[in-house]
């Protein structure tokens, strides 16, 4: 039967709709790839913004009681604003933009970075931090040589649920105009092209598995003594 | 422009309908976290009475946290399904499950061993171990569990509206589609003002209904890293 599709998906009247066709993968090949580039792009800017800003926010908290509250509760009250809310609350100044959906994705990815990340320095042996104070190091090369190090699978295990995460929410700023795989779906859906929603949907679902894999091997590269304790 | 914001804020404006919307927006939560907690709460109860199936009980919320929710959402509204107050309580109820099902499952396994050991000496059968030990026990993580599923369901019943559906998300899709920034502005503070008071009233409802009572409750265990009970935006 021949299917009448146009590149933006639109089906014709009586004409099947699937819920995944190889046409799709072909004609969809290169919204496809823009889509994962607009994906990949903005989900790594806004991991990253969210980990240099959680690491100072971390030592921070680290520092007393009250200001661990401070931190944990202000990152848990904007991890309570939805997603979609947050994108509306920011698009009156940063317009309809990648902006938009960097700056909100990063704020929500604090209350796990900077959580795990606490946990993790505290977690480092204190007996660890003396012998390193009797070597004569510092507090920055004791931080960035002793503490940073153990610290980093905890830290890491964070990255790890912030990426995740992320990209799933990343979907939804597609109606602030971010484009990535959220697009393709809601394009999918106003098109009533089931195709085209499930692929999308599979890539993203796959984007997050692969990015977790890369992160538990980046850890595992970075960390080589917690292999050898195990 | 503040008293555009206003009037879109005021109650019974019929125009903007907002008391409406909320009402649908209360539906569409209450419908997906009560679907989630009829199957996650025995579920994940069970499974950590019996100790058994706990990879499951985190790959799901693992999984859960990987697929992305508007994806979920649109395919309902595609399928036969529709958007109807049942599909959407479905879909939204999805999203719900891994939180409510992973923090049943790890507030039972986190009642202290010594604890279940001194009740079975003690004779207890295993019902009576669960509603007057392991229960109250883990009382505090799995209402946290099923309080990060209601947050997760109000965030994600805004989605509802992307597809046609009712709910707050209306002012939210409606202003960003016609760059309608006081109704966007006020969609946004009701959604999230939705979001703080259930969070709050959820917060006062738990302790007010904890079995352990505020006193002598076990100290609280940080959960191992990654397994951390799920909480919720979407």
């Amino acid at each position: 039967m021949a299917i009448s599709v146009t590149s933006v998906g639109v089906l014709a009247q009586g004409v099947p709709n699937p819920w995944f066709s190889t046409l799709y993968l072909q004609q969809g090949r290169s919204e496809l790839l823009i889509a994962l580039e607009q994906h990949v792009v903005i989900t790594v800017i806004a991991v990253a913004a969210g980990v240099v800003l959680a690491l100072p926010l971390a030592l921070l908290a680290r520092r007393s009681a009250l200001a661990e509250t401070l931190v944990v509760g202000a990152a848990g009250v904007v991890y309570t604003v939805p997603s979609l809310a947050l994108f509306a609350l920011l698009v009156p100044f940063t317009a309809y933009t990648a902006t938009t959906a960097v700056i909100a994705l990063a704020l929500y990815t604090l209350v796990i970075l900077v959580r795990n990340a606490v946990t993790g320095l505290r977690q480092v042996p204190a007996e660890v931090v003396e012998a390193a104070k009797g070597m004569g190091l510092g507090a920055g090369q004791r931080l960035l040589r002793v503490e940073l190090p153990l610290a980093l699978p905890s830290i890491v295990a964070g990255i790890r649920v912030a990426t995740v995460s992320t990209i799933s929410l990343l979907t939804v700023a597609a109606y602030v105009g971010t484009g990535g795989f959220g697009q393709l779906i809601d394009q999918g859906f106003r098109a009533d092209y089931r195709a085209k929603i499930v692929t999308a949907c599979l890539a993203c679902v796959l984007l997050a598995l692969i990015a977790d894999a890369l992160l538990v091997l980046l850890q595992r590269l970075l960390t080589p003594w917690t292999r050898a304790v195990r | 422009m503040p008293t555009d914001l206003l009037g879109w804020l005021t109650f019974d404006d019929p125009m903007s309908g907002v008391r409406a919307r909320l009402i649908e927006h209360l539906q569409y939560t209450a419908g997906g976290v009560l679907l989630a907690c009829l199957v996650g709460l025995p579920l994940g109860l069970l499974l950590g009475h019996l100790g058994r199936g706990g990879t499951l009980a985190i790959n799901i919320s693992n999984v859960g946290r990987a697929v992305p929710t508007l994806g979920v959402v649109v395919l309902f509204a595609v399928s036969p399904l529709g958007t109807s107050l049942f599909a959407l309580s479905l879909a939204l109820g999805l999203f719900a499950l891994p939180p409510v099902l992973t923090n049943a499952y790890v507030g039972m396994r986190e009642v202290d061993r010594e604890a279940v050991e001194a009740a079975r000496g003690m004779g207890m059968t295993p019902g009576q171990l669960f509603r007057k030990v392991e229960f109250p026990l883990a009382f505090p993580l799995v209402a946290a569990g099923v309080r990060s599923a209601v947050l997760q369901v109000i965030a994600t019943a805004v989605l509802a509206a992307a597809v046609g559906g009712g709910g707050l998300g209306r002012f939210l899709i409606e202003g960003l589609g016609s760059q309608d920034y006081p109704q966007l502005q006020a969609g946004a503070l009701l959604v999230a003002g939705l979001a703080f008071s259930v969070e709050l009233v959820l917060g006062l409802l738990q302790r007010l209904l904890d079995p352990g009572g505020r006193a002598g409750r076990t100290t609280r265990r940080t959960p191992p890293v990654g397994q951390e009970p799920v909480s919720a935006t979407a």
